[in-house]
């Protein structure tokens, strides 16, 4: 019986025993075997696991920019399977915000428009008072006029962290947001994440490998081999190295 | 390297199909025409062989040159002197022939047959051989014409008229029996095969005697046959002595020779015509190699930089990518062949339309045809790729290395530095060559639209980006952020923007250029028309083939026709020139319309001649000036009476009809002018004029409105035409988009994902591909259209002095041509539209 990992706070999105299958035959590879997992509004989530354990595919099907073969998926109070692409895009629109690894933003506009892109293909207008209080938070002010290739890394990851928030999501999806950055840069990104949760009430996923990161959340989901095998509150680097080191000891359950 | 050249290839499928395409296109075009008018001259050439004798004795004839357009002739050589010649040493026989000039078939619904295109032969009946020693017509079906009343006609003339054997058909002549009928005794099968739509009429020859030569024992030439052994130039030498002054006797090769001669020329002329489309067709097509091989090695630096590491040299990377070209343009060339002889039986089909027939003559692909072929698709390839394989091989090992591996791109601001210069040589050549008369200003004028055009090409990234940032705007306004995105695409790379619109730009510039001309050319006409036709009526034949006089004697016996005058078109040589004239009675005519003469006196009298202003400016002539008048029977020496300002309806010489018949050419008119007397009705003079003429299909009555309608559409089928040959062009443009579009996509892959991903719907994605095309079709457009409109301007004052004396600019047509530039862009994005909006979401960010 696998194990169901449930929220303490109301809730913003919630997978139901959800699959991934990808191939067939003898090339079979399950990335996601029957995760039950519930993301707590206004907290920040991190999804760690060793490479191969699904936990990008785990987000990628929580964000709707994957559909899973078995399971629901539901982003607040709707359910993302059965949705047509039109209605995905539309979700993602108003209710998703991201942030990527790396290549993040559209080369040929400044940053202010890279933020303000979303709200401008819904045909939005962003609320001025949100917009700035994000913009201060990134600390970017000085940058909206600039390109992305006028930007270092780090920079340009806080413009899409702003990008992900300014249309006020009701979920925010990270994937490796620190991933290309060096410590003093991430750090930045992360205080920022953690802030739009502490300070302004956002609710944030975010898949990482890295234990320095995940100590910065409320709480840490644990995948191995497309399964949910642990969870920690409030971690610190300590206990999630150390959760981390007694998953590599532990078989995977077998069912 | 080979190797590695032929796997990257095979690995770019699409982009070698799409690049490839302009070449096959281009070259199918180049190797379609050739094998088409190559299949016409073996025509032609069948067509001589299988008619033409040892030898022949004909009337002497003006020069050697054998022109299209022949007066008719009204000399013959006498009967006896046939039984002369066949006694003569060295010659086996003599055959007499009878050719009737202005002779057409009715049809069965009363129309005339092959009354616009292929002529009517029309021939006395006998059995002589040709050179080759086959008899040179044959009846396999019915028999021979043996009495008046009786005719043969070649099968598919007589199904297309729609007789059969046994059927009467009737005839029209210029002659003093305007109108025959006979019955079809017989099909005639002729030795040299197909008659490319000719019609071949045949009449025993006492008959053809009594229609044509007033039924004198005459002939119009003979055909000689010698003996075994005996040489044509021997047979020609035997013979001579024996003839009569202005009579004179040819080999049949000579014969041969002049009839290659004047078809050769003809088909020189339509070859250059399909030729030039080829040539547009290859250098539009050339940008688009251009650019496909410039964006090849764009993607490729990554893996250029790592062969250059690896320690490949940069001649090693250049000719890979020669090579890469030079496959592409053998594939390009092999297809463009094979389509080629499709588009030969397409010109065929279109050609038969017009009374040429082909049916007899097969497709055959020359040698010449596929060297050419082979040569022009690779050579243009390969000189397109030869940039980009340049700025290939200057990528530096190290830039494999980095992540922002980029291509050197030349500026832009050199580019519109360059164009500039050239712009204004151009210019300078334009203003000089419009102030320079004759032929070198045309040159100077064709000189400078071109380096007009290659300026506007070389600055067009220059020009691109204000361009697109204003379409940005546009777009930004319209559709909000996906515009914005859209313009920010087709601003990314100005040069490859501009090189895609540029193939439209040409397509574009060349057919406003055309419509311009031709718009300015019909109202000029129009002008001139109504100017110049103030008769009620014309009467006249749309070819300009002389018709019976009999026909003008009927009409003015028509009730309501008041004053009558007649003119014959004649060609007569002045010094070195051939000069197409008028014949008539100048007092009657200038009764009917204005003429106004600049010197001299109005009256035109026997052995007199007036010229036309021009005409007279180019040939040195004053009034009071003896002019030699050449005609095949031979000169006649005239007195300038008058010299007068050209006008549309009269040629540019005007002589009275006594010069006609002293120079033994039949009197038929050309055209009869009709005005009604004063106070009829002339709508129902219109009705009584054409009654008067049915029975004459060679000729149509025609008011001013009608005559300038007319005109008109013969402007406009030549335009349309042309039309039709620039859409290849255009099409090899809209390839160029699609390739552009496609690239970017592939390229943008990523981008394109993460724009799915934070919420651009599919259907906002292709629209984001589409207004990209579309923003490139307009810059095509407006730089195509402004060029087209400078240069349809300039090319009309050049051609002021040659009639087209009024500007006129098409407005609804150029703004339809801005629509359809506009359309094409919309369909040149589909495909690649809807594979951009077909990304996998998550494949498309995570792919590399």
């Amino acid at each position: 019986m696998p194990e169901i990992i449930t929220a303490r706070s109301a809730i913003a999105a919630r997978t139901l025993d959800v699959s991934k299958i990808y191939g067939g035959g003898d090339a079979t590879i399950r990335a996601l075997d029957g995760v039950t997992v519930e993301i707590g509004a206004q907290e920040f989530t991190a999804v760690m696991g060793p490479s191969g354990s699904g936990k990008s595919t785990l987000v990628h099907c929580m964000a709707a920019l994957d559909t899973p073969t078995s399971g629901s998926v539901l982003i607040g109070d709707v359910e993302v399977s059965g949705l047509d692409d039109t209605r995905l895009t539309r979700l993602r629109r108003d209710h998703v915000g991201f942030v990527f690894q790396e290549y993040n933003l559209i080369p040929t506009l400044s940053a202010e428009e890279n933020i303000l892109l979303p709200l401008a293909i819904a045909g939005r207008r962003p609320d001025p008072a949100w917009y700035e209080t994000v913009i201060d938070a990134v600390g970017i002010r000085d940058r909206l006029r600039h390109r992305p290739s006028q930007m270092s890394g780090g920079q340009q990851q806080r413009v899409a962290c702003a990008r992900a928030l300014v249309g006020r999501p009701s979920i925010v999806f990270a994937d490796e947001p620190t991933g290309n950055l060096d410590s003093t840069a991430g750090a930045a990104i992360l205080l920022f994440l953690r802030r739009s949760v502490t300070e302004f009430g956002q609710t944030v996923v975010m898949v990482t490998h890295d234990p320095t990161a995940a100590s910065y959340t409320d709480r840490v989901i644990f995948l191995r081999d497309g399964r949910v095998v642990g969870e920690l509150r409030n971690p610190t680097a300590g206990t999630v190295l150390e959760q981390m080191a007694h998953l590599q000891d532990v078989p995977p359950a077998v069912v | 390297m080979l190797r590695f050249t032929l796997r990257g290839l095979l690995a770019r499928k699409v982009r070698l199909v799409l690049s490839a395409s302009a070449i096959v296109l281009g070259v199918a075009f180049l190797s379609g025409s050739l094998t088409f008018t190559e299949m016409i001259g073996r025509s032609f050439d069948n067509i001589v062989g299988g008619s033409v004798s040892d030898g022949v004795v004909r009337l002497n004839r003006l020069g050697s040159a054998t022109s299209l357009l022949r007066n008719l002739d009204q000399r013959t050589l006498p009967g006896s002197l046939v039984p002369q010649l066949a006694s003569a040493p060295g010659v086996a026989r003599a055959d007499g022939s009878v050719e009737g000039q202005g002779l057409f078939v009715v049809k069965q619904n009363g129309k005339l047959l092959g009354g616009s295109g292929a002529p009517t032969i029309a021939l006395n009946f006998d059995d002589a051989p040709n050179a080759a020693g086959d008899p040179t017509v044959t009846i396999p079906t019915g028999h021979e014409p043996r009495r008046a009343g009786e005719v043969a006609m070649d099968r598919r003339s007589a199904r297309n008229a729609g007789y059969r054997i046994g059927d009467t058909v009737r005839m029209v002549t210029a002659g003093d029996q305007p109108r025959i009928t006979a019955r079809l005794v017989g099909y005639a099968d002729f030795a040299g095969g197909g008659l490319a739509g000719a019609t071949l009429v045949m009449f025993d020859t006492r008959t053809a005697q009594d229609l044509f030569l007033d039924g004198a024992d005459a002939y119009t030439s003979i055909g000689l046959t010698a003996e075994g052994g005996v040489s044509q130039a021997e047979l020609v030498t035997a013979v001579t002595p024996l003839l009569p002054d202005g009579v004179e006797a040819v080999t049949g090769d000579q014969v041969t020779d002049e009839v290659k001669t004047v078809v050769d020329t003809v088909l020189g002329y339509l070859n250059t015509f399909l030729l030039v489309f080829a040539a547009i067709a290859l250098v539009v097509g050339s940008f688009l190699i251009v650019n496909t091989f410039s964006m090849l090695v764009a993607q490729r630096t990554r893996e250029l930089a790592l062969l250059r590491a690896l320690g490949a040299s940069r001649r090693q990377v250049t000719r890979s990518v020669l090579l890469e070209a030079c496959v592409t343009g053998l594939v390009g060339s092999s297809v463009g062949l094979g389509l080629g002889l499709g588009l030969t039986a397409l010109l065929r089909t279109v050609f038969a339309g017009f009374g040429l027939d082909l049916s007899g003559t097969s497709v055959v692909l020359s040698g010449r045809t596929v060297i050419v072929s082979y040569a022009v698709g690779v050579g243009v390839t390969m000189i397109a790729a030869w940039l980009p394989a340049r700025r290939a091989a200057s990528v530096s090992p190290v830039s494999a290395m980095r992540d922002d591996a980029a291509l050197p791109e030349g500026s832009v601001r050199r580019r519109l530095v360059v164009g500039s210069v050239l712009a204004a040589a151009g210019a300078a050549l334009v203003v000089a060559g419009l102030n320079t008369s004759g032929s070198t200003g045309t040159s100077m004028v064709g000189a400078g639209i071109l380096a007009i055009l290659l300026a506007v090409t070389a600055a067009a990234p220059g020009i691109a980006i204000p361009f697109v940032t204003g379409v940005r705007w546009a777009f930004g306004r319209m559709t909000g952020p996906v515009g914005r995105l859209a313009g920010n695409n087709a601003l990314r790379n100005p040069r490859r923007t501009a090189a895609t619109a540029s193939a439209l730009m040409i397509g574009l510039a060349l057919v406003t250029t055309m419509s311009i001309l031709g718009a300015s050319t019909s109202r000029s006409v129009d002008a001139a028309i109504t100017e110049q036709f103030t008769s009620d009526f014309l009467v006249s034949n749309a070819l300009l083939q002389p018709f019976s006089p009999v026909v003008g004697d009927e009409i003015a016996q028509v009730d309501g026709v008041g004053r009558v005058a007649r003119t014959q078109v004649v060609q007569v040589r002045i010094g070195d020139s051939t000069v197409t004239g008028s014949a008539t009675n100048l007092e009657a005519l200038e009764a009917i319309v204005p003429i106004s003469f600049v010197s001299g006196s109005r009256a035109l009298g026997d052995g007199q001649v007036a010229v036309d202003q021009d005409r007279a400016q180019s040939l040195g002539l004053r009034v009071g000036d003896a002019v030699r008048l050449g005609f095949d029977a031979g000169p006649q020496t005239a007195r300038v009476s008058g010299i007068y300002r050209s006008t549309y309806l009269l040629g540019d010489v005007l002589v009275p009809f006594s010069t006609v018949t002293a120079a033994s050419i039949v009197r038929a008119d050309s055209e009869v002018l009709v005005d009604a007397t004063p106070g009829t009705d002339t709508a129902a003079l219109g009705v009584a004029l054409e009654k008067a003429t049915t029975d004459y299909p060679t000729v149509t009555v025609q008011t001013r409105q009608q005559y300038s309608d007319s005109q008109r559409a013969q402007v406009d089928q030549l335009l349309y035409l042309i039309y039709a040959l620039l859409g290849l062009a255009i099409v090899i443009a809209a390839l160029g988009i699609v390739n552009t579009l496609a690239l970017s996509v592939v390229e943008r892959t990523r981008e394109l994902g993460l724009l799915r991903a934070i919420g651009l719907d599919r259907a906002q994605v292709r629209r984001m591909v589409r207004l990209e095309a579309v923003a490139i079709a307009a810059l095509g457009a407006c730089l195509g259209i402004g060029l087209g409109l400078l240069f349809g301007f300039v090319l009309q004052r050049a051609v002021v002095d040659q009639g087209v004396t009024d500007l006129a600019i098409p407005w609804a047509r150029l703004a339809l041509f801005v629509v359809a530039a506009v359309l094409v862009g919309v369909l040149a994005a589909v495909l690649p539209a809807r594979r951009a909006a077909r990304l996998d979401v998550l494949r498309a960010i995570s792919s590399q």
